[in-house]
């Protein structure tokens, strides 16, 4: 039987092309301060702290024990890092929730890509026989995959445009996105992918409170209850899968209860169009699912943070009343490999 | 705002398995091996265990140097490190006798001669070492057709070739950063270029940081207050180090020598740096030093003894 355990408050930085002003623990320390702000905690009352970040975005060695400092570890604190994006952290914290030795947790999740180059960065964490001695570099993967889901007539290149206009609509309204309202398409970056279809580059941090049972009640008008939650990996070689379909989603989905109930809303995190196009399908989303009300990684991509946003953003249109049952999803690795599915709910109103 | 550039390179040995050393040592001898799993499929790139059952595979096959794209992107902007330097199409390429599809480039002219489908054979690079880049790319191939392709063929894995098997890889890996400290570190960093040393008072527990890293990593709030401090301090603790350093900037530092925890005036945080201008044996705890500076540096080049009386042991135990 598991515990109860609610997200139950969120914050992030305006996502930005250049934090040059900014080192990680400047940028992140205001995201802790609003979360922990909301709920009226301090570090000290918090049970487990989770973060998630890659030394290898910005290059610096160990950032995220310099990360801690803006947490305040003193008096030493239970904690916890993992190298991917932060929604495998808050993923953690769950775990650690469930055992019953924490009450409460403080997950974070930071990226700052401008000081390197994240196409190239990112072919670090492929296969270091057969691929990362190619370079290729995450658009070229992504590309890929997008010619392949055209092929398989699933989507066409204008389909992916209209999923990169409506994400930018979105972003409108969400005044932490990079890019907002209307964005040319762009030429071809890696054919069939135009520059409109990939993600911004950009740096942001983003926090969210855990926290079970009554406890989450007490901190928080309108929880947002993680009825499930689960995450599957694929093959790493791209060659092995089908990339016009992505069965560790739906598996996680499935696991996570995603298709007990409809949702009225879904945070994906595709960060190329044509994934959105898979996403959709594995997921089974209609047309009546509002997709990326905040506009999605195609608004703003903070990487290693950008899929624990899809679980803050779902969080907070439940806290505020926008949604009754969200599914926030996360992805890590190429071509989709890794995805992370929660199912969040409000209590009736 | 301070910026420099950072360049991170890391050649990584890696061994390989008995399948990987068989597919690279292929390579070498222009002749592509796939592993037949369980049930039946042929993997190409091989893998050591069923990417679906986790089986242990080590049943090689010869497949044919010619195959069929699966999959295209074309990259009109090659970067660093890629196949080619040229414009190219992305492939992945099923290998005629393969069930699996192998990642690579292929040389054509433009986006408008390459299609799903399209038939292709390996160019094999000039010099091959045993890595996957011992195929230069893919080219077009007009002689060959993939419905009278031939299948996979069963082979030892062994090859008759002098050098013998390939056994491992090095890795080579490079990224170029724009290193930028952030706003307590690069004024931190100004201030010592007109030799002053500045750390940050925490608006909480009054501590002050040096060098300041922008927040109290007690408190968990931001450090703003600047507080100038030293330029004299003490020695807190020390060690006498015996081996000299590889690096070209320690060249000219004899072994010997002190490299102590220095609690300068002012500041909660020992900073540490070499002790000169004493032998190194009577270096102590307590020792009063001051920095010295060499014209063009931007940090002291070490710490020299005042003078003064050694600190009590009570005003700096807590720097420990």
């Amino acid at each position: 039987m598991n515990r109860d355990v609610a997200i139950v408050a969120f914050g992030q930085t305006d996502h930005l092309r250049r934090s040059d002003e900014l080192s990680e623990v400047e940028m992140l320390m205001p995201v802790l301060h609003e979360v922990l702000a909301a709920t009226g905690l301090r570090t000290g009352d918090i049970g487990f702290t989770c973060s998630g970040s890659s030394d290898y975005l910005a290059g610096r060695a160990f950032s995220f024990t310099m990360a801690l400092d803006g947490v305040g570890a003193w008096p030493p604190i239970s904690e916890s890092h993992v190298e991917t994006d932060g929604a495998w952290a808050l993923y953690e914290a769950w775990v650690k929730l469930q055992t019953g030795d924490a009450d409460t947790a403080l997950v974070y999740a930071y990226g700052k890509s401008s000081p390197g180059s994240v196409r190239d960065v990112l072919t670090r964490q492929l296969d270091p026989y057969y691929l990362a001695p190619l370079w290729p570099d995450s658009v070229a993967l992504a590309a890929l995959q997008a010619q392949a889901l055209i092929d398989a007539g699933a989507t066409d290149e204008q389909d992916l445009a209209a999923v990169a206009a409506r994400s930018r609509d979105a972003a409108a309204g969400n005044p932490h996105a990079q890019l907002r309202g209307p964005v040319p398409h762009g030429d071809y970056l890696v054919r069939p992918l135009r520059t409109g279809d990939c993600p911004p580059i950009g740096d942001g941090a983003a926090a969210v409170v855990l926290a079970a049972g009554e406890r989450a009640g007490e901190l928080c008008g309108r929880p947002a209850w993680i009825r499930g939650i689960d995450h599957r990996i694929e093959a790493h070689g791209l060659g092995v899968r089908d990339l016009t379909d992505s069965p560790s989603t739906r598996l996680a989905a499935e696991r996570a209860g995603a298709f007990a109930r409809p949702v009225d809303t879904a945070e994906l995190h595709a960060p190329f169009t044509a994934q959105e196009v898979v996403l959709r399908g594995a997921l089974r989303l209609g047309d009546d699912v509002t997709v990326n009300p905040s506009g999605g990684a195609l608004a703003a991509n903070p990487v290693m943070a950008a899929g624990l946003i899809r679980l803050g953003e779902a969080a907070a249109r439940i806290h505020r009343g926008a949604s009754d049952r969200a599914l926030a999803h996360a992805t890590s690795g190429p071509c989709l490999q890794q995805n992370l599915v929660a199912v969040l709910e409000g209590d009736p109103r | 705002m301070l910026r420099a550039p950072l360049v991170v390179e890391f050649p990584f040995t890696r061994s390989l398995g008995p399948v990987q050393s068989a597919f690279l040592t292929g390579l070498r001898e222009r002749t592509v091996l796939g592993v037949r799993t369980t049930d039946g499929k042929v993997l190409v790139p091989p893998v050591e265990y069923d990417p679906a059952t986790a089986d242990e595979l080590r049943d090689l096959v010869e497949v044919a140097p010619t195959g069929t794209v699966t999959t295209w992107a074309w990259n009109p902007g090659p970067r660093r490190g890629q196949p080619l330097t040229k414009p190219f199409a992305w492939v992945l390429v099923r290998l005629d006798g393969a069930d699996t599809a192998l990642l690579h480039a292929l040389d054509v002219p433009g986006p408008d001669a390459v299609r799903t489908g399209t038939r292709v054979r390996i160019r094999w690079a000039a010099t091959r070492t045993g890595a996957i880049t011992d195929i230069a790319c893919f080219e077009r191939d007009q002689s060959s057709s993939g419905v009278t392709g031939r299948h996979a063929r069963p082979h030892s894995g062994r090859f008759a070739a002098q050098e013998g098997p390939v056994t491992g890889i090095v890795a080579q890996a490079r990224l170029d950063y724009t290193y930028s400290p952030g706003r307590a570190q690069s004024q931190y960093i100004r201030a010592l270029a007109g030799h002053r040393t500045v750390g940050e008072r925490c608006p909480d527990c009054r501590k002050v940081y040096v060098p300041p890293r922008g927040a109290c990593p007690t408190c968990g709030v931001a450090t703003t207050e600047q507080v100038e401090v030293g330029p004299r301090g003490t020695v807190t603790t020390f060690c006498i180090v015996n081996i000299k350093a590889r690096n070209a900037g320690n060249a000219a530092i004899d072994v010997p020598y002190v490299y102590a925890h220095i609690a300068l005036d002012s500041a909660d945080l020992a900073l540490h740096a070499r002790i000169a201008g004493i032998p190194y044996d009577q270096v102590r705890m307590g020792l009063r030093v001051e920095p010295v500076w060499s014209d063009d540096a931007r940090f002291p080049d070490h710490y020299r003894p005042t003078g003064e009386p050694d600190a009590d042991y009570d005003t700096y135990k807590e720097l420990l």
